[in-house]
């Protein structure tokens, strides 16, 4: 902690086991410099928060390819507040529909990546988060 | 619209999916002298040439669309209309929660409830599913793992209710839960007591439901969640070896139940290495049964399989383009000689697929076997220099990685300490990272992109009261029961999961009963506990 690097947290919400995106996000992440911090499966809201707090990261990245996408972004966008930290900004991946990912952008997620996003871009796109380049809309 | 052309890429033109180099012209010097014994005849050992002796000359592949969701009565629905549109068998989608033991009302199946299949609590939703289909004239696969003992219980109490025999249901059990751990991911209990509730169920089956292939050993996930081809068949074949190990551990001839296992293999887009690949998986498979565990009936070496063709294939950019991917891989699994297939829907990558989607997947099989010749000789390309050439290496190759995987301790021991996780990780990394470079070309992805809006594309609209209304069902539904019988046919479950006896018979009771999913799992975890995933990073 401390080293300038980037801290991001990524983790799978809800029951979907589809890993395959969100450990290569973590590769990435990690050959761009950042500090990873892997959740893994199956957390829920309260989990990914509480780790995003003790760990003191710049941002929260989660993968959904079940399609609960909307309910689980809602409790995680609004459990931030409740939690204090309403501007720590959170990522989203997976199979998120064009009209959904509007959705969660409007409910403050700061970026949305949804099937056919470039590696390259998706690690750039974060780590602009980390570093406050953008801010949630 | 801005098209962008590149030059085809070096590395793809001159080594397959998996990395094996290819020489520009192959020759009788590559498949050496002794072909006709690597490839024995068609239903005959080693199996190379097919499972059976006339193949589709005699009758076509089964032909099963993997559907499912909302309620029993939204999946029956979409049943009746794949098998009015020509589809000849079932495959059942279940969504998360019941994959994971939990019943639609558990706080942590919110937002999950028949999203990605059916939500099944209890037999009455069985029951609806299959309402008014001919069970016992129905092949039903059934994608289910950590909790299919307790969903093939429910089945066979619905065939009970219906006055179908057992011995008249044919169909097949995924349950492969070595896979789950390795890359799909719906384990619930601890790798050891999964393993024996696997086996349970294999075991139950052999005598009791004789028609059923108790177990489809996969490769299919791993390779879905990046693992190459030679991976692919390594790791299937590693957890063939775990559970004919444990199984025959328990003092069952390998014969009395080889010859209803069956494999489940991806077919991607790499068409000459995934026919090899196919190819080689029926002579490994032979070789491990005669020569690891001495068998004596030549049906216990002959490898079936199902065969889907690959979602991580697909594109969400220019979704027809998928049309195309899905067309060549069905005919490799055609190629390879499968035993069933699914065809992905060409708007999986965004949703699960649309009524018009669905059926063009059907479509294509139909073309695929009516249309264009494939099926008129068994096993058409045998002789290829290349081809040939390509079975062998990969025969060899994967051999390797059995033997490499044997000297971590076997399928469970590497998977306890993540190696075979870590292995297709690192691989679905460096897929990725040539997919940016453009090292390995996707049509539309990173080549002949264009900027048509993939929102632009009709998808499936899930019905979101889906969740209240079966939970309001499911509710009504337990009123109805007696609670002292429930109570005591889930003391069952937990005392023959606390002993060795065989857990169906217990877990059929409790069925009867009307327990639900989620008690009688809850019933399993109070002996056995819940399993979290080991540190990888």
């Amino acid at each position: 902690m401390g080293d300038g690097r980037p801290r991001i947290l990524l983790a799978k919400p809800g029951l979907d086991g589809h890993d395959r995106g969100l450990k290569v996000i973590a590769y990435g992440l990690r050959d761009a410099g950042a500090e990873v911090i892997y959740l893994g499966l199956r957390r829920t809201v309260a989990q990914i928060l509480d780790a995003a707090i003790d760990e003191d990261v710049d941002v929260i990245g989660v993968s959904i390819l079940s399609g609960a996408h909307l309910a689980l972004g809602r409790n995680l966008l609004a459990g931030r507040d409740e939690r204090g930290v309403g501007d720590l900004p959170v990522v989203f991946g997976g199979t998120i529909p064009g009209r959904d990912a509007d959705e969660l952008r409007s409910l403050g997620a700061a970026d949305v990546f949804g099937v056919g996003s470039e590696l390259t871009e998706v690690i750039a796109a974060i780590l602009r988060v980390a570093a406050h380049e953008v801010t949630a809309t | 619209m801005t098209p962008s052309r590149r030059p085809r890429p070096e590395g793809s033109a001159v080594s397959t999916d998996s990395g094996l180099t290819v020489k520009a012209l192959y020759d009788a010097d590559d498949i050496g002298d002794d072909l006709g014994v690597r490839l024995g005849a068609p239903g005959h050992p080693p199996f190379t040439r097919g499972p059976y002796e006339t193949m589709y000359r005699d009758r076509l592949w089964t032909m099963r669309q993997y559907a499912g969701f909302g309620s029993g009565d939204d999946t029956n629905a979409r049943y009746r209309f794949l098998l009015e549109q020509g589809q000849t068998a079932l495959s059942v989608a279940f969504d998360l929660p019941t994959q994971l033991g939990l019943d639609s009302h558990h706080p942590l199946a919110e937002a999950e409830v028949g999203r990605v299949g059916v939500a099944i609590d209890t037999v009455d939703d069985m029951a609806d599913v299959f309402d008014g289909l001919p069970l016992d004239q129905l092949s039903v696969n059934f994608t289910i793992n950590a909790t299919a003992p307790i969903i093939l219980a429910f089945y066979l109490v619905t065939a009970e209710r219906r006055g179908i025999e057992w011995d008249q249901l044919s169909g097949t059990v995924q349950n492969d839960i070595l896979k789950e751990f390795l890359a799909r991911h719906t384990f619930i209990y601890p790798p050891g007591p999964s393993m024996r509730l696997a086996c349970d169920l294999v075991e139950f089956a052999a005598t009791e439901v004789p028609r059923f292939n108790p177990i489809s050993v996969t490769g299919y996930h791993a390779r879905e969640a990046g693992a190459d081809a030679i991976q692919e068949l390594a790791f299937a074949m590693s957890s063939a070896i775990a559970y004919c190990d444990e199984l025959v551990g328990r003092g069952l001839p390998f014969d009395s139940f080889a010859p209803r296992v069956s494999f489940h293999f991806a077919t991607t887009l790499d068409l000459f290495e995934e026919v090899a690949k196919l190819r080689a998986a029926r002579r490994v498979w032979h070789r491990l049964a005669t020569e690891r565990y001495g068998a004596q009936v030549e049906a216990s070496a002959r490898l079936r399989f199902f065969s889907g063709c690959s979602g991580a294939t697909l594109t969400a950019q220019q979704p027809l383009n998928n049309v195309v991917r899905s067309t060549i891989q069905c005919m490799g699994a055609v190629l390879g000689g499968a035993q069933s297939i699914h065809v992905m829907g060409y708007d999986e990558a965004l949703e699960i697929p649309t009524e018009e989607a669905v059926t063009l997947a059907l479509r294509t099989q139909q073309i695929v076997a009516l249309e264009s010749g494939l099926t008129r000789t068994i096993d058409p390309l045998a002789g290829s220099f290349y081809l040939e050439s390509l079975t062998d290496e990969i025969e060899r190759a994967a051999g390797d990685l059995i033997a490499e995987i044997e000297g971590h301790g076997g399928a469970v021991a590497a998977l306890g300490e993540g190696i075979l996780q870590r292995w297709i990780a690192e691989k679905a990394y460096q897929t990725e990272r040539e997919l940016s470079t453009g090292h390995r070309p996707k049509v539309g992805v990173n080549c002949y992109t264009d900027d048509s809006d993939v929102d632009q594309l009709r998808l499936f609209e899930m019905d979101d009261a889906v969740c209240e209304r079966q939970i309001a069902r499911t509710r009504q539904r337990l009123e109805r029961r007696d609670g002292r019988e429930v109570a005591v046919a889930l003391e069952g479950v937990v005392a023959a999961a606390t002993t060795s006896d065989n857990v169906m018979p217990p877990l059929i009771e409790a069925a009867r009963a009307g327990a639900t999913l989620g008690e009688a799992s809850a019933a399993l975890l109070s002996v056995f506990g819940e399993y979290r995933e080991p540190e990888l990073w």
